[in-house]
């Protein structure tokens, strides 16, 4: 990204800022939604489907992961399968 | 220096992206099992506990939201300031470099303000598995951010010198800095609901 011409990356600086606006408003969305006092179940799933999605607009605008090139992907690729393994491991024990 | 590491401002012909790039996403790779490592532990202790309270019933949510709000937005001056230098513009880098810092102050000013009221109760680390947890993951990520402001300093202050020498090769630091504090803005987005929402 840092080799990007002056042109493209004004045309950036308005995705970031409408990033934010997702960013900030599913941030209140999350907090609203856990004021249902949903069963615990149905509650983690939301929040986490939320901030799923915010993660997701991080990586991909902020981190410049939508223009980034396939071998950080790789990398990203491996260390989830490290990742979710580790999630894994407490309902091995049960 | 760039003589003895290469490409570190210009892509490698093998990967595409330059080494210092590389470096940095390995580095949060390694990062991602640090945070999971204590999520996996998050969770034994969650399933395993006969009882397990609200985040909300013991922590201040409406403090934690203002946090997230904070921390978001010093994701987007930081940014902005890469997207500034990248249009040359080393003014208004400097502006959204001293405000990503400032809000990275806040956020540790904030969180310093509930650990001192949960210590004024006598909540430690040692009350509960869950105030375990709870301050272990958040002191964890509040030394990310302290880390992050440290680097941030330096590059607002000396480490800006490099910019009049090899504006390219700063625009890349920046790039990096910027890679990895919007990763510890990505382990705060999982954090808040998972502590202080379910």
């Amino acid at each position: 990204m840092s080799g990007h011409a002056p042109e493209a990356v004004k045309k950036h600086v308005k995705i970031y800022v409408a990033v934010f606006a997702a960013l900030a408003t599913l941030t209140v969305v999350t907090v609203a939604v856990s004021y249902l006092h949903l069963p615990l179940r149905k509650a983690v799933v939301v929040a986490l489907a939320i901030a799923t999605v915010k993660a997701s607009l991080v990586a991909l605008f902020f981190m410049h992961l939508i223009s980034e090139r396939k071998v950080i992907f790789s990398i990203l690729a491996l260390t989830l399968i490290f990742f979710l393994a580790l999630l894994t491991l407490p309902f091995l024990s049960s | 220096m760039s003589s003895l590491i290469r490409y570190i401002s210009k892509p490698h012909p093998v990967t595409g992206v330059t080494n210092a790039k590389l470096g940095t996403w390995c580095f949060l790779a390694s990062e991602v099992m640090l945070f999971g490592g204590l999520f996996s532990t998050y969770v034994l202790l969650r399933t395993g506990a006969s009882h397990w309270p609200r985040g909300s019933e013991l922590l201040n949510v409406p403090l934690a939201t203002l946090n997230t709000l904070i921390l978001i937005t010093s994701s987007v001056t930081m940014v902005m300031s890469w997207a500034s230098l990248a249009m040359k513009d080393f003014p208004k880098y400097r502006f959204y470099m001293a405000s990503t810092i400032l809000l990275g102050l806040a956020f540790l000013g904030v969180k310093s303000f509930e650990y001192g009221s949960k210590f004024s109760h006598h909540h430690f680390p040692s009350t509960d598995p869950f105030y375990a947890i709870y301050f272990t993951l958040t002191g964890l990520h509040g030394l990310h951010v302290l880390g992050g402001i440290i680097v941030n300093t330096y590059f607002l202050f000396p480490g800006s010198a490099l910019w009049r020498t090899e504006p390219e090769q700063f625009t890349g630091r920046i790039e990096c800095a910027g890679l990895y504090w919007h990763f510890v803005d990505l382990v705060w987005i999982f954090l808040f609901p998972v502590l202080y929402l379910l």
